[in-house]
């Protein structure tokens, strides 16, 4: 971003930039959000192998941190939704909820940024649940899988049917992605306009009230983190589901 | 122009609010009385009514996302 030094750039917190910690990306094109991936998907390797480590029937530790979220994913969200035929596709959906979580836990530590709240990581995540959910669906279903995309309808609306079909499997990782992102963002900006009173109303009565609204608010983001995980997840196994089960 | 494409993208928060307010409110009342009448079920009635007030939240953010394109445009 080109800007001069007396300026601060008000959106620097949100927007993808070429420097990160005082490094100078410019001719690198590894930008911020790949950099926090990047910690992200280390933290994850080393903490999961760490904890996966640890054997014996009771946990200690990290594993007896992990462990409850783990089972959690696979028996609230996973089983319910897609049954014993989704159990193959377990670590995938641990592997995305484990990462939406630290990628936005991340961008609440300071000097850190918000991977999610770039709407290329997000697509690119939702693309992926687009793909495996096919997938899923074609090794589940075989040819009987393209028959069962429209439902059993009168013959002349098959082909209204097919057109609304096709939208309804494209809008979902759509969905998908904008929320994430669109959470991620909202969240931040509220922080910044709360932030933003001060220097509106330059006045020591409202920093009070600033500092306490913008410790509020990120204890809410630190909940919305865990929330918006657990969405992206649960909609990924929902749609796994109609796509291992579909209607006959 | 310019007063106007912020006016637009205030106006649309403020409508994507209303939306995104009557239904949160309405799982919020909705979930508490069954909470009421079934207190046992209070653990799985309060996960669905986190995620379905996650789902029109989401709603009302693409709106608020469109609001803040418009007002970076305008």
């Amino acid at each position: 971003m080109a800007h001069d030094k007396s300026q601060i750039d008000i959106l620097e917190h949100l927007a993808n930039s070429n420097t990160f910690l005082g490094m100078d990306l410019h001719h690198l094109w590894i930008t911020k959000h790949v950099w926090m991936m990047w910690i992200a998907s280390l933290l994850l390797i080393v903490v999961l192998t760490t904890a996966a480590r640890q054997r014996g029937p009771v946990p200690r530790g990290l594993r007896n941190l992990l462990e409850p979220l783990l089972l959690f994913i696979r028996d609230q969200v996973l089983l319910p939704n897609m049954g014993e035929a989704g159990m193959p596709y377990l670590p995938f959906l641990w592997t995305l909820f484990l990462f939406i979580l630290l990628c936005n836990m991340l961008g609440l530590v300071p000097g850190g940024a918000t991977a999610t709240a770039n709407v290329s990581v997000t697509a690119t995540l939702a693309g992926i649940s687009f793909l495996v959910t096919h997938y899923a669906g074609l090794r589940q279903n075989g040819r009987r899988y393209f028959a069962a995309l429209v439902p059993p309808v009168p013959f002349w609306l098959w082909p209204l049917m097919l057109v609304v079909e096709l939208i309804g499997m494209v809008a979902k990782p759509f969905a998908l992605a904008i929320r994430l992102w669109a959470n991620m963002n909202a969240g931040h900006i509220v922080l910044l306009v709360i932030v933003g009173f001060i220097f509106m109303f330059k006045n020591w009565g409202v920093v009070g009230i600033s500092v306490f609204g913008s410790v509020a608010i990120s204890l809410l983001e630190l909940f919305v983190a865990l929330v918006q995980a657990y969405v992206f997840t649960f909609l990924t196994a929902v749609f796994m589901g109609l796509a291992l089960h579909p209607e006959h | 122009m310019n007063g106007l494409g912020l006016l637009s993208a205030g106006i649309g928060a403020g409508i994507a609010v209303i939306g995104a307010g009557l239904g949160i409110s309405r799982i919020a009342a909705a979930s508490v009385e069954s909470i009421a009448r079934q207190p046992e079920a209070s653990g799985e009635i309060r996960g669905n009514m986190i995620l379905t007030a996650a789902l029109i939240e989401g709603v009302a953010l693409f709106a608020c996302a469109i609001c803040f394109m418009i007002q970076s445009k305008g």
